[in-house]
């Protein structure tokens, strides 16, 4: 943990007082590159303007629209998010089922896992948006009404639907490799006080799971913004779908695009810093 | 040997198998209320697999375990399916200390003694909390109450255990080389607690290398060999004049290595 270097004294002791040189030393140095890095950035960013003003791109345009693709943003970030919470959920019981002795629990879960990671996820977004109405058309035909209403989805549950399937068979290895990388002592510790299975998942395993879990957690969920672009082919109005939309009307592909992905992009760093933000929050009790 | 009455631990005839290895070998041991039972002898003697037999985080491949009226049975390889359902009343009989403390790091000291009692037993908070400090009290802890394990030292971590198990008022504590896994010099904090618990009447079964507190606490010394009780008596006789061969011999590996006292 880096220490506020201020609040300590270097006069109390002369070895302090070295050695703060040189960490102050290792500072400046490193926020040095840091810097150099950040001016190469820029000068990639502003190769790329230059070179697409070459070419007969409309910034004015493109400025016009903004607007328009980041009305997206929201629905883009909640179909993120309300997927994310669903496909850990899935995940969870996914991983308990592939770590159960039970062989209808291990049953389902491996042949989740496997039928999810053996099929593209375009194919599974077209089987739930356009497969499921036509399950649907089949049981009102049969007489259960009721029952195709459950197969009938909004764009938007349609896409939930997908991501959230999708990325829980993923996160299933991840939820395993976490509950596993829980010490065995703990599994025992818990055990000989008497807890049930349910409570020791619950109070003792999890809590020091989620730890190990959380940063592939927010990995997927940072992917899964960008992978969120696959639900515009449901007309769910997020950024692609607006980006889209426009660039095909007015032809002006790179502009929209442009915007779409400026956005994806915002979004995916804004997430990673809140991603390490709660990382360090959570390190809290490991800390001395 | 302290006969307070009917014991209440029963162990008869316990068998356990790894794979093709037989650990046990038909282990059959009775321990009084208040009685402190150590067990000695070598690495992979089955010493620690017995203790955690008797809890059923080993489970017996046959054989009979029964604390203070909590019997089960296991047979062929399998615990019988009323024994399995009384594993949790047989948990609750019994405390545990670990070599390894398994202390759990995502909560406070406090947190930690009053988990169990809270969860598992239902009892109410602020009772729990009380009880709580008074067992930290009791380890020497009670300044550490709101601190993590990871700012305690090893044997800090292991007080911090045994109020753990103590919390649950369990009716036998079991400790399974509690000091095996501490610097030298922290040793000593923890078996004083022990010492504490053995003068309060604690009955308790110790899996230790350490001859000192077996020779000064026991009431009765076994020795432990190839999956068996080749031995046992109070330690005065165990230590100074052992009658089997097996235990003359460990006893003085024990002395030539300067570890007893």
């Amino acid at each position: 943990m880096a220490e506020p270097l201020s609040q300590i004294p270097p006069e109390s002791d002369p070895d302090l007082a070295v050695g703060l040189a040189l960490v102050r030393r290792a500072r400046r140095i490193r926020l040095v590159e840091t810097v150099k890095v950040g001016i190469v950035w820029f000068a990639l960013l502003a190769l790329l303007t230059i070179g697409l003003l070459q070419l007969r791109f409309d910034p004015q345009y493109l400025l016009r629209h903004t607007n328009f693709v980041l009305q997206g943003i929201g629905t883009t970030i909640g179909v993120s998010v309300v997927s994310i919470l669903i496909a850990s959920v899935l995940a969870l019981f996914g991983a308990l089922g592939r770590l159960s002795r039970n062989p209808i629990a291990q049953g389902i879960s491996s042949f989740y896992i496997s039928v999810i990671r053996g099929t593209p996820l375009l194919i599974q977004v077209y089987f739930i948006y356009l497969g499921l109405p036509q399950i649907g058309q089949q049981l009102k035909g049969l007489g259960y009404p009721q029952l195709a209403d459950i197969f009938t989805l909004s764009e938007i549950q349609s896409g939930i639907l997908a991501l959230s399937l999708n990325y829980g068979a993923y996160m299933t290895e991840i939820f395993r490799a976490g509950l596993q990388a829980v010490g065995h002592g703990q599994y025992e510790a818990a055990a000989a006080l008497g807890m049930t299975r349910w409570q020791m998942l619950r109070r003792i395993i999890l809590p020091q799971a989620i730890r190990v879990i959380i940063p592939d957690v927010g990995n997927q969920f940072i992917a899964m913004q960008k992978d969120s672009a696959l639900v515009s082919l449901m007309g769910v109005w997020e950024i692609t779908f607006r980006a889209n939309r426009l660039a095909r009307k007015d032809s002006k592909f790179i502009e929209m695009l442009l915007v779409a992905a400026t956005l994806y992009w915002i979004l995916t760093v804004v997430s990673s810093w809140l991603q390490s933000r709660l990382e360090k929050r959570m390190a809290h009790a490991y800390e001395r | 040997m302290l006969m307070n009455g009917n014991p209440i631990v029963r162990v008869q005839n316990l068998h356990k198998w790894f794979g093709l290895l037989h650990v046990l070998r038909g282990i059959s041991l009775e321990v009084y209320p208040q009685e402190v039972v150590v067990i000695i002898g070598r690495s992979g003697s089955g010493k620690s697999t017995f203790l955690r037999c008797l809890n059923l985080l080993e489970e017996p491949t046959s054989g009979r375990v029964e604390i203070d009226g909590v019997a089960v049975e296991a047979a062929e390889g399998e615990l019988l399916p009323d024994s399995r359902a009384r594993m949790r009343d047989l948990r609750l009989k019994t405390g545990m200390v670990f070599q390894e403390f398994n202390v759990f790091p995502h909560k406070t000291v406090l947190e930690n003694v009053i988990e169990a009692p809270v969860i598992v037993k239902g009892v109410p908070k602020e009772q729990a909390v009380e009880k709580a400090r008074e067992l930290l009290r009791k380890v020497g802890l009670l300044d550490k109450q709101d601190v993590h394990p990871i700012r305690l030292s090893g044997g800090q971590k292991q007080r911090v255990a045994i109020a753990r198990a103590l919390a649950m008022e369990p009716k036998v504590m079991l400790f399974d080389e509690p000091t095996s896994a501490l610097d030298p010099e922290l040793i000593g904090e923890v078996l004083a607690v022990m010492k504490d618990l053995a003068r309060e009447g604690t009955t308790m079964i110790v899996v230790t290398h350490e001859m000192g507190f077996a020779h000064e606490v026991a009431d009765r010394v076994i020795y432990m060999e190839a999956g068996m009780l080749v031995e046992e008596g109070p330690p005065e006789q165990i230590f100074t004049s052992p009658r089997d061969p097996r235990t003359c011999q460990f006893l003085a590996r024990i002395i030539e290595s300067g570890r007893l006292v």
